[in-house]
């Protein structure tokens, strides 16, 4: 049961990522790239990270995608114009990323243990609690850190985006 | 109806999760390589970002601890910061030039 959920689930990823490269569109891109956090959110439930799948679907496919959708729309951004001189690049370009994903996948199968298996409900400590136990036990300093860094983005967007002051 | 194989309905091996991780990443990477639209390029990145934190699961999920949720946990926080600044760079190349096609945008270049 757990390996049908993956491969549909799997499927609908690489399906969505190709899309994504795919499209000429930015907001088919993005709708790709909601498709993509989403699926991988149920492999995060799957893998027993039920914390990091809820942040997963709330954080990325909710708050920063809605981000990229409002800058999207506000720059009516439109398709892309067909390049001149990089039609060799795609066709060079496929086999390159199809070998490089073989010869990867290759390696990790044969690296990865015979016995490591996934079962849903197998993991036990990727509950919200455990995860905030070990957040501010261990991770304390990392945590505060990034509060700053976060206060230093929202101060740098601001700046960036705000209009020009004569 | 005839049963499934074993393959289908057991328990998925964690190499498939970490394929799927190097999948993911390398159209992530081609996107970025290929595509000219600055924020289709942006969303590239936002595909690596994600790819790696199927590994970071994957990894936390046969060490039996969580410190790997902790760490996606991070990549999150900054994959946020950085689309929030990027997003406004954008805005402001867009603003001065009026064009969001990273060929146009090179003054770096001579």
């Amino acid at each position: 049961m757990d390996s049908i959920l993956f491969l549909i689930f799997a499927a609908i990823a690489v399906g969505c990522g190709l899309n994504l490269v795919l499209q000429t569109h930015p907001i088919s891109s993005a709708l790709s790239l909601v498709g993509v956090m989403g699926s991988l959110a149920v492999l995060y439930l799957l893998l027993g990270g039920e914390f990091i799948a809820m942040a997963q679907l709330i954080v990325y496919a909710g708050a920063i995608m809605v981000l990229f959708i409002f800058v999207i729309m506000l720059l009516n951004a439109g398709g892309e114009r067909r390049g001149r001189k990089r039609l060799w690049a795609p066709w060079a370009g496929a086999p390159m990323v199809a070998a490089i994903i073989g010869i990867g996948a290759y390696l990790i199968q044969r690296a990865a243990p015979r016995t490591a298996e996934v079962t849903f409900g197998a993991f036990q400590h990727g509950n919200p609690s455990d995860i905030g136990t070990n957040l501010f036990e261990n991770y304390v300093l990392p945590f505060e850190i990034t509060s700053i860094l976060i206060l230093i983005a929202i101060v740098g967007a601001i700046v960036l985006a705000r209009k020009e002051i004569e | 109806m005839p049963p499934l194989p074993a393959v289908i309905h057991g328990p998925a091996p964690l190499s498939w999760y970490l394929i799927l991780s190097a999948v993911l990443f390398a159209l992530g990477a081609a996107g970025f390589l290929f595509r000219r639209n600055i924020i289709t390029v942006f969303m590239s990145i936002e595909l690596m970002l994600n790819a790696v934190n199927l590994s970071f699961i994957a990894f936390s999920y046969k060490l039996g601890r969580n410190d790997g949720h902790i760490f996606s946990f991070f990549v999150m926080v900054v994959a946020a910061a950085e689309a929030a600044v990027g997003l406004a760079i954008i805005l402001t190349v867009f603003k001065n030039r009026q064009t969001l096609e990273i060929d146009e945008v090179s003054s770096l270049k001579n």
